[in-house]
């Protein structure tokens, strides 16, 4: 284990200081749909210019990991997923808070994400170095798999719905095929305006799909809008801690999807809780409750988002590869500071790197009371505010939070259409996640299917790149399991009921 | 009698606002607040990286705040389609890229056209360059022109985008060497350059920034530059060795057309001295980039120069029609 002394650099007040009030705005600021761990950190950019590159890092860690961890508030209270890591969490943290245990729903996320938080951190500290050769045995053609793989269990999670969540995913896939091509430069489905030039930015995606349905269904029912069975009961912390220690294997495994995924430039915290989810829900005794409120599911998809912080500092200090786009603005100021990221910063720069990590675990730490804390009084304010102002606010939230991620105003147009589309579908049995995921996935999946095919049109071997590249065939593999499992379980257990 | 007073009192206000105006625009008094700067990508990128690194010494010099923001969406074309339409106070001004103001107008209707930006100064260019992994079996530019020659289409470079400034180095460089080689465009250099270290392409039409971000993996064979990067004093140029190739991404600073002249010269005075403190220009050259000092007076030729250049090899590529 590198450097016991880092640890004790890492552990000056100034340090915790910087932790503690970056670990408190981030989760601050992820708790609003639409202000994005991003934006939080491209903020403090600035600030962190006069400060030692480690302790800008530090700062920035925590706003990161913070901000992850407090897009959870909105995917559990509000059904509307922050950033898109936490897209799974709202499978069973709404019909949890639904139900009146929206506190124990929050309470467990964050021991999740300090676990995950954690995981994450322990890799980057050992393992920093060969596991950045993961990410570039990763190549387009791997990219263009793992988006179908991640297709593949949309299929998964609609069970007894596979029509309409395929047909959801189909639209998804056209909405991220609208405005400029990525890699391409052409120009698709704008029908000549320029508000759709830029395409369908997938935060306003995620707030007009998931949140502006339940305004509306908020405003068109009586209903309360979380059931309050009695009075909230302080953290509920020993019973959380009783569930995760119960699902602990669930847990880990988890937290380590969510690192590797981290890994993968270009993969996302989408990608990581959405496996995560999908794999605990397969190995789960009580999968049948998944979708309805079930606390493991929250644990699954909240540890491996949070892990996925130390996974995407691994190839952007390492290779100066940002892995994930906060990432990208770390990296920026590392520049400035005229720290050059590379193999070399593991060893010769060890005091600015090994400083940091501790400091991140310091973070993670300092996350768990942060998090219980801010947690509780954010599911005090949405129970007890009264409807008739709460969704008003949350509306003009949506608003700001749309229009602060571009500066853009017709995002907020595209916000509020799909929003309305969502509800109407919604009133169809068709649920957002589908959606969604073909609008993040399709993206993915287009461009690693068109390098993949110039790179082997060029040297002749297509065939070959697409279906000879051992990562490639292992992720097949997997997506054949997937789409076959539902249908395997279902022969399982028909036969296993004549039996 | 009352219609002759209101115009010797409205003479008046004129003349007391055209002086309020002049005293303005007099380099005492202008900045007086923050500056709103936008860059029209995410941040994170180079032109948002170029941007922190003269955000200090704006405040150095004239004492007010630079503020970045962001507005992405469309490789740019998003933000400087809304350009025009912001106020022309001077307290507003934009980031722009070259090629892309150049080549977005004639590729599609994007909100926007190349003389519709009033750029005031041009600050630095990235020279594109080719770089392969250390390991690579080209060690010099004849060696890969050579392979290129014998093996038609074979040769997979990774670049940022399509119609960028990667892109159009590469068909320009193609026709000079006489060779034929295949463009694989990613989203972004960060991805570029992933495609490379893992070996997915054979080489990279990247920049010299490359080059010095990931000195420990990479060299380059040569850079598009008029004279050797100081940075890279062993790297040769194109132009040495024989090609007319020197090109980038060239990055500028744009004001909305409504601005007044005197403000926009000295924004572009404002800029130049930026350009001109020799720590900037350290800070910058140590990134791997290279400066440039197109003001407000050289900037209409400057664009000039560099569309007609552009624009023939973005056609003869039918990028354009």
């Amino acid at each position: 284990m590198p450097g016991f002394e880092y640890l004790v650099a890492a552990l000056t007040l100034w340090h915790i200081f910087l932790a503690l009030s970056g670990v408190i705005a981030g989760t601050v600021i992820g708790s609003l749909p639409g202000l994005t761990a991003t934006m939080a950190v491209a903020v403090l950019v600035p600030i962190t210019f006069s400060m030692a590159p480690s302790s800008a890092l530090i700062l920035m860690g925590a706003i990161y990991t913070g901000a992850i961890y407090g897009g959870a508030y909105a995917a559990i209270l509000l059904n509307t997923p922050g950033t898109p890591s936490a897209i799974a969490t709202t499978f069973d943290g709404f019909p949890m808070a639904r139900r009146g245990e929206g506190d124990l729903a929050i309470s467990i996320a964050c021991l999740a994400s300090v676990t995950g938080g954690f995981v994450g951190a322990a890799f980057l500290l050992m393992l920093s170095p060969p596991l950045a050769k993961v990410a570039l045995a990763f190549g387009p053609v791997e990219y263009f798999w793992l988006a179908v793989f991640g297709l593949t269990l949309i299929s998964a999670l609609s069970e007894g719905n596979l029509l309409k969540g395929l047909m959801g995913a189909c639209f998804g896939l056209l909405l991220a095929s609208v405005g400029i091509a990525e890699i391409s430069a052409d120009v698709r489905f704008t029908f000549g305006s320029q508000v759709l030039l830029g395409g369908i930015e997938t935060v306003s995606a995620l707030i007009g799909l998931y949140c502006i349905p339940v305004l509306i269904d908020l405003v068109a029912t009586p209903d309360k809008h979380l059931k309050v069975t009695h009075q909230p009961r302080g953290f509920r912390f020993f019973e959380a801690l009783a569930i995760s220690w119960k699902a602990k294997l669930s847990l880990l495994r988890s937290s380590v999807i969510g690192t590797l995924v981290g890994i993968l430039p270009g993969a996302g915290g989408s990608i990581a809780g959405l496996v995560a989810y999908s794999e605990a829900r397969r190995t789960s005794s009580r999968r049948e409750h998944f979708g309805k409120g079930e606390p493991e599911g929250i644990l699954a998809t909240e540890s491996a988002n949070n892990a996925t912080v130390g996974g995407g500092f691994i190839p952007t200090l390492v290779l100066g590869i940002p892995g994930t786009p906060p990432d990208a603005v770390i990296l920026g100021a590392l520049l400035i500071q005229g720290v050059r990221t590379g193999p070399s910063l593991f060893t010769e720069g060890g005091s600015i790197v090994y400083t940091f990590i501790y400091g991140l675990f310091i973070a993670t730490a300092l996350m768990l009371p942060v998090g219980l804390v801010i947690g509780r009084y954010a599911y005090r304010t949405i129970i007890t505010v009264p409807k008739a102002v709460l969704v008003p606010t949350v509306a003009f939230m949506t608003m700001i939070g749309t229009y602060a991620i571009r500066n853009s105003v017709s995002d907020i147009i595209i916000m509020i259409v799909l929003g309305v589309i969502g509800w109407i579908l919604n009133r169809f049995g068709f649920s957002p996640s589908p959606i969604v995921l073909g609008l993040i996935l399709g993206r993915i999946a287009e461009q690693g299917f068109v390098q993949a095919w110039t790179i082997g049109a060029a040297t002749g071997e297509l065939w070959k790149m697409f279906f000879g590249r051992p990562i490639s065939l292992a992720i097949i593999v997997f997506i054949l399991f997937s789409l076959s499992y539902p249908l395997l379980r279902a022969r399982w257990s028909r036969r296993a009921g004549r039996t | 009698m009352r219609v002759k007073i209101d115009t010797r009192f409205l003479i008046g206000l004129i003349s007391a606002f055209l002086l309020s105006v002049a005293s303005f625009v007099h380099a005492d008094d202008y900045p007086t607040k923050p500056v709103s700067y936008v860059i029209p990508f995410g941040p994170g990128g180079e032109s948002d990286i170029t941007a922190r690194h003269q955000q200090p010494y704006f405040k150095k010099l004239y004492g007010q705040d630079l503020v970045i923001s962001y507005k992405p969406g469309g490789g740019g074309a998003v933000g400087w389609a809304q350009l025009n339409k912001m106020k022309g106070d001077g307290y507003n001004i934009m980031g722009i890229n070259l090629p892309h103001i150049i080549i977005q107008p004639n590729q599609k209707d994007v909100g926007f056209k190349t003389e519709d930006i009033t750029g005031v100064f041009m600050f630095h260019y990235t020279p594109d360059a080719i770089v392969v992994n250390n390991d690579s079996e080209f060690q010099t530019l004849a060696e890969m022109v050579a392979y290129a020659k014998e093996n038609p289409g074979k040769l997979t470079f990774s670049g940022s985008g399509k119609g960028t400034a990667n892109h159009l180095a590469q068909l320009r460089f193609d026709k000079m060497a006489g060779i034929k080689t295949t463009y694989v465009a990613f989203k972004g250099t960060g991805k570029a350059v992933a495609a490379l270290l893992g070996d997915q392409v054979r080489a990279e039409w990247g920049y010299t920034s490359v080059g010095a971000q990931h000195a420990e993996n990479v060299r380059m064979l040569a850079v598009a530059m008029e004279e050797r990067h100081p940075k890279f004093p062993d790297v040769p140029t194109f132009k040495e060795l024989g090609y007319d190739l020197v090109s980038g991404a060239y990055r500028g600073i744009a004001v909305p057309q409504s601005t007044p002249e005197p403000i926009r010269r000295q924004l572009s005075e404002m800029i130049g001295e930026i350009n001109a403190d020799p720590e900037f220009r350290a800070r910058m050259e140590n990134d791997g980039m290279a400066l440039l000092d197109v003001d407000y007076d050289g900037y209409t030729e400057f664009i000039e120069k560099m569309s007609a250049i552009y624009l023939e090899a973005a056609r003869e590529a039918n990028i354009i029609q």
